[in-house]
């Protein structure tokens, strides 16, 4: 045994990468250097515009302050409120049309590969299409106002709930539905007692989320005309009225906390 | 006694030609508790999963009562389903609901979708409900939820939902093996003493030997896919045992 250690070289090296790594490791930041350099100069920078940003920007903090409080009750309230009820209706759409969707496309629950692919196919569409754009649909389709940002919003959010969703039911723990089973239960009461007790906590945690990142969502919304804190602030935009967007800034800054204490409470307490 | 199933000539490979089940023949009358043992790997579960037709046999009859079940589908299914009741080596509760919704389960082949969401059972389910936590001295813990149970807690729930079917025939597949030695005892108890009472023919996979002796009057060795041994359990020798699980070191 000692003769053994005695042979091993007394100057052992060790290497956190091989040569090979190295030069791989090299070439990658290599790529990543170019890459950055190519997309610069394809975004044609103004750079006039640049250098003269951190100005322009101490100007625009200077018009915004202070802020026209005055504007909240008038007209900023209102607004809020109406982004309240678009985010929730657009919600509460998404979760009845979600629903079917992510059970279509959950292949534990429906062992048919056409309809999977049909429910993740609508699924994806919905995603692949930013609320803005919906919104933009919608508006041409309802014309303005808040009913076009809350179909908007719903359309967006079925991709988003209808996945987790069906992911969630994917991961059910077989055992329990196999025992349903065996006790002659039918596909509903299935789904019903074996696939939503599991689900339940991940559900009311997506739909919360989505929630949240609705109230977001519909706040930019106006800005194409879908109603609600977006087309206030567009309106102060047009007409170079600064201190009036500071105030739905801050609106908006204030709702978005907000909606972030109430959902980790929420959901706290539901897991 | 009236014969309560009988299985000719079944044969099972989830691939083609390679059989897991290799033509089994059994017969169950209408009372005792009989024992399927056998290595692990042998069939012993696949066979009675095949009996409420969980998988699905590749050849073979499987006649219950007088029904064949082993090509029936749908509602015709699910008929026969809820007359034979299933014990699991894993519980399988509903972990998220309670002790009473569990046992209520057991009656979801009776009672409609609609009606069970709103949990609306009969009168006579939630009394029997009442009359098995009883029997299975859990009458304190009906609300509780089925996850904050015990392992042997969960088996006796377990029991009693499938006893809420009232089955005709009672089915349990390795109900012990996750459970510590004192449990598994007081479990085959309930098994063999609900069967009785009820008049119903109980079959269980079950690795322990020893455990299968104890209580069984009926003992089916299986190894490599067949049936290599069937009689009273005073019959099984330690030859029969070196058939089943190969080897005899282990016998010492």
């Amino acid at each position: 045994m000692s003769n053994a250690m005695a042979t091993v070289p007394a100057s052992r090296t060790w290497q956190r990468h091989t040569v090979g790594q190295k030069l791989a490791r090299t070439a990658l930041w290599l790529l990543i250097a170019v890459a950055v350099a190519l997309s610069v100069q394809s975004i044609n920078v103004i750079w006039e515009f640049l250098w003269d940003a951190p100005e322009q920007m101490m100007d625009m903090g200077r018009r915004m302050w202070p802020p026209d409080l005055a504007y909240y009750p008038k007209t900023v309230h209102a607004a809020l409120m109406e982004t309240f009820h678009i985010a929730t209706l657009g919600t509460i759409f998404s979760m009845v049309f979600a629903l079917p969707l992510s059970i279509l496309a959950a292949h534990n629950i429906t062992p048919h590969k056409g309809l999977n692919l049909f429910a993740k196919t609508m699924l994806v569409s919905s995603r692949s299409v930013n609320s803005l754009v919906w919104a933009l649909l919608f508006v041409a389709v309802f014309g303005p106002g808040p009913l076009a940002g809350a179909v908007a919003i719903a359309c967006r959010s079925v991709g988003f709930v209808g996945k987790l969703l069906g992911e969630a039911l994917e991961e059910v723990h077989f055992g329990a539905i196999e025992a349903l089973k065996a006790a002659g239960a039918s596909q509903t009461s299935q789904i019903l007692y074996g696939y939503w007790p599991a689900v339940k906590p991940a559900f009311w945690s997506i739909m919360l989320l989505r929630w949240d990142i609705n109230i977001r969502e519909s706040s930019v919304l106006g800005l194409v005309g879908a109603g609600g804190l977006g087309m206030a602030m567009n309106a102060a935009i047009d007409t170079f009225e600064w201190d009036r967007v500071a105030v739905i800034l801050l609106t908006i800054f204030a709702v978005v906390v907000i909606g972030e204490v109430v959902v980790t409470y929420f959901r706290r307490r539901l897991i | 006694m009236a014969a309560v199933l009988n299985i000719r000539g079944l044969t099972k490979a989830y691939k083609p030609g390679m059989p897991v089940l290799k033509g089994i023949d059994l017969d169950f009358d209408e009372r005792g508790l009989t024992a399927i043992i056998g290595s692990s790997g042998t069939g012993k579960s696949t066979l009675i999963r095949i009996i409420n037709r969980l998988v699905n046999p590749t050849e073979g009859s499987i006649l219950f009562k007088g029904v064949e079940l082993s090509r029936i589908e749908g509602r015709q299914l699910r008929e026969v389903r809820r007359r034979i009741g299933m014990v699991f080596q894993e519980y399988n509760l509903v972990e998220r609901l309670s002790v009473m919704e569990n046992l209520l389960t057991g009656r979801l082949g009776y009672v409609s979708a609609l009606d069970a969401w709103r949990r609306k059972f009969p009168e006579e389910d939630v009394t029997h409900a009442y009359e098995l936590l009883d029997i299975i001295g859990l009458s304190d813990f009906a609300h509780q939820r089925a996850d904050s149970l015990s392992g042997g807690q969960r088996q006796r729930v377990g029991i009693a939902r499938a006893l809420m079917q009232r089955p005709e025939i009672l089915l349990a597949d390795e109900p012990t093996s996750s459970l510590d030695p004192k449990t598994s005892v007081e479990i085959m108890e309930l098994l063999k003493s609900q069967g009785v009472t009820n008049g119903i023919p109980v079959v269980v996979n079950i690795h322990d030997v020893e455990l299968a002796r104890r209580f069984a009057d009926r003992i089916v060795g299986m190894t490599g896919g067949r049936v290599v041994f069937d009689g009273p359990p005073a019959q099984l020798t330690d030859d029969h045992l070196k058939m089943i699980y190969g080897g005899e070191g282990w016998l010492q």
